[in-house]
């Protein structure tokens, strides 16, 4: 489970671009969720992430995995437990090592990187077994480098190497948004059924009003640093996008967008 | 003949230090300043271990293990401070020229009389008269494949793949739940360890330590390390280790050329007008351009 309780965050702060963007948040996901968020430009979707992984630091308000606090923990620690995968392709993996090297490294997350040899030949069936999964035909292609694939290519590794080990976390921030309509459908439909198989605890910020609604079972849609619909269970299976998006409008109107 | 001897060998010491530069440079996109001090830092260590009697090979892992302490310095300046990279480089490269002095005692230390890794009884005793004239050259060449197969090594572990991703990405190293920061300082140790050990070597060669030996440094190493890599980006069997090293003696070999027809004291003009030269020639140079604008 996992908690933000009462989480101020202000931006510039003591400077006259201070913007307040969080203003006592809360919100409490539930182990085995699926959330699916939405909101405009500026709502706070991606600094929400960001706080959740401690990216960035709050000013006030504490952040609970289990109960536990981890507010004061470092982003590093705390991505033993959290698995990510960025808008940016890029992020994701290494451009300057082979696919091989970058399933290996993926391979090793919560164990120490010592003077063993890098790649285990032991595991290399394994790490083709699971890129065979994907459909892509990057099976083939282990001793290329991760730089000469295509962004879906490189998203959908992305996905699979913060999957690979045992995770309990799993936070997608827009991670089909710089991909073509039909690789997007392709990632979208690969996260779902890693999420349903490895019974992942997801957050999700979308643009994509339809795989919001398609996919999750919590739907979440932010403005200004709020939480304006949250729907789960059989509230989320009935909602449609019409519906979302009538919202989604008259928020935008008001913003004078 | 005595002539293309004495580039291969100079070649081969700066070759040890283009290791290290590529590690910086290349791994970690890190301009390491620091060159410029612990190379010269090697050199006093081994002037000061040598004049105390100390043997001459155990000079040099110490020499290592001294430069790795200076990397280990920049990085945290850069890390724990959070001071830009250059300015943490450039930090360390002014402290190290006072510490070369007092480690060294003087800014000119003779090792006349001394023994070296190159001049001793043992070595004497194993190279017959008519391999004399090559006796330096093969000790240096084995000292330069030595780090260069060690270095391979280390790249080929586990620490070697993070420090090679940190470079390229450190938020995927920060995603893996490794702190990024202390990859990039043992990248730097191993660096400046690599450039103390080739400094320690040029002084038992030049058999004498001079503060200022390590001027320039970095722009030997950099442009060593360009050439190698751009020269031989397209033969991938060959290592990018093998290519810098390579690279250095190429870079060494341009340098003895060209001071043929001026006088030494053209010595950084040429260095610099090469180096610029070599720069523009290789892509490197268009790809920095390309980024440039695009941003």
């Amino acid at each position: 489970m996992l908690e933000l309780r009462g989480i101020h965050k202000y931006y510039n702060p003591g400077t006259i671009n201070e913007m307040c963007l969080f203003q006592d948040f809360n919100l409490t996901i539930d182990k085995g969720e699926f959330v699916s968020v939405v909101g405009s430009n500026g709502s706070g979707k991606t600094s929400m992430l960001n706080i959740i992984c401690g990216s960035i630091p709050v000013e006030a308000g504490h952040i609970l995995i289990d109960g536990k606090d981890i507010t004061k923990e470092k982003e590093f620690k705390r991505n033993r437990k959290i698995g990510r995968v960025y808008q940016n392709p890029a992020m994701g993996t290494c451009p300057s090592m082979t696919i091989l090297e970058n399933m290996s490294l993926a391979d090793n997350k919560g164990k120490i990187y010592g003077l063993s040899r890098g790649t285990n030949k032991a595991r290399i069936d394994y790490y083709r077994e699971n890129l065979a999964q994907l459909g892509l035909g990057l099976e083939d292609k282990l001793d290329v480098k991760v730089g000469s694939l295509s962004g879906g290519q490189r998203q959908a590794m992305a996905l699979l190497m913060s999957t690979m080990t045992p995770i309990e976390f799993l936070i997608l921030d827009e991670h089909t948004a710089a991909l073509d309509p039909k690789t997007a459908d392709l990632i979208m439909e690969l996260t779902d059924k890693v999420v349903k198989e490895k019974q992942l605890t997801t957050i999700m910020v979308t643009h994509n009003l339809r795989y919001a609604v398609e996919y999750g079972n919590r739907l979440i849609m932010m403005h200004q640093g709020e939480c304006v619909i949250d729907k789960k269970g059989k509230e989320k299976e009935e909602v449609s996008t019409d519906e979302i998006l009538k919202v989604f409008n008259e928020i935008s109107i008001e913003c004078g967008n | 003949m005595n002539f293309a001897i004495s580039i291969v060998e100079q070649g081969l010491i700066y070759g040890i230090l283009t290791l290290g530069i590529y590690i910086t440079y290349k791994i970690l996109d890190f301009p390491d300043l620091t060159v410029d001090g612990s190379f010269p830092l090697g050199a006093a260590v081994t002037a000061l271990l040598i004049t105390k009697g100390v043997n001459p090979y155990l000079a040099l892992p110490i020499t290592f293990l001294i430069g790795a302490l200076a990397g280990i310095c920049t990085g945290l300046i850069h890390v724990k401070c959070k001071v830009r990279d250059l300015l943490s480089g450039i930090i360390m490269m002014t402290a190290l020229w006072t510490i070369n002095l007092r480690i060294a005692g003087t800014s000119n230390v003779p090792l006349f009389s001394q023994q070296t890794i190159f001049k001793n009884d043992f070595i004497d005793g194993i190279f017959p008269e008519s391999l004399s004239k090559f006796k330096t050259l093969i000790v240096i060449l084995i000292l330069a494949l030595i780090s260069k197969f060690l270095l391979d090594l280390f790249l080929a572990t586990k620490s070697g793949y993070l420090l090679r991703a940190v470079g390229d990405n450190d938020t995927l190293v920060t995603s893996l739940a490794k702190d990024s920061g202390n990859v990039k300082i043992i990248g730097l140790a191993i660096a400046n360890g690599l450039v103390a050990f080739a400094g320690g070597i040029f002084c038992q060669e030049e058999r004498v330590f001079e503060i200022s030996s390590g001027t320039g440094a970095m722009v030997i190493g950099l442009a060593s390390v360009i050439i190698g890599t751009s020269i031989f980006k397209n033969i991938s069997i060959l290592k990018t280790t093998t290519a810098v090293l390579i690279g250095s003696i190429i870079y060494k070999a341009c340098v003895a050329i060209a001071l043929r027809s001026f006088e030494p004291q053209d010595m950084k003009l040429i260095t610099a007008v090469l180096f610029l030269i070599i720069l523009v020639i290789s892509m490197e140079r268009k790809k920095k351009v390309k980024t440039n604008a695009g941003a």
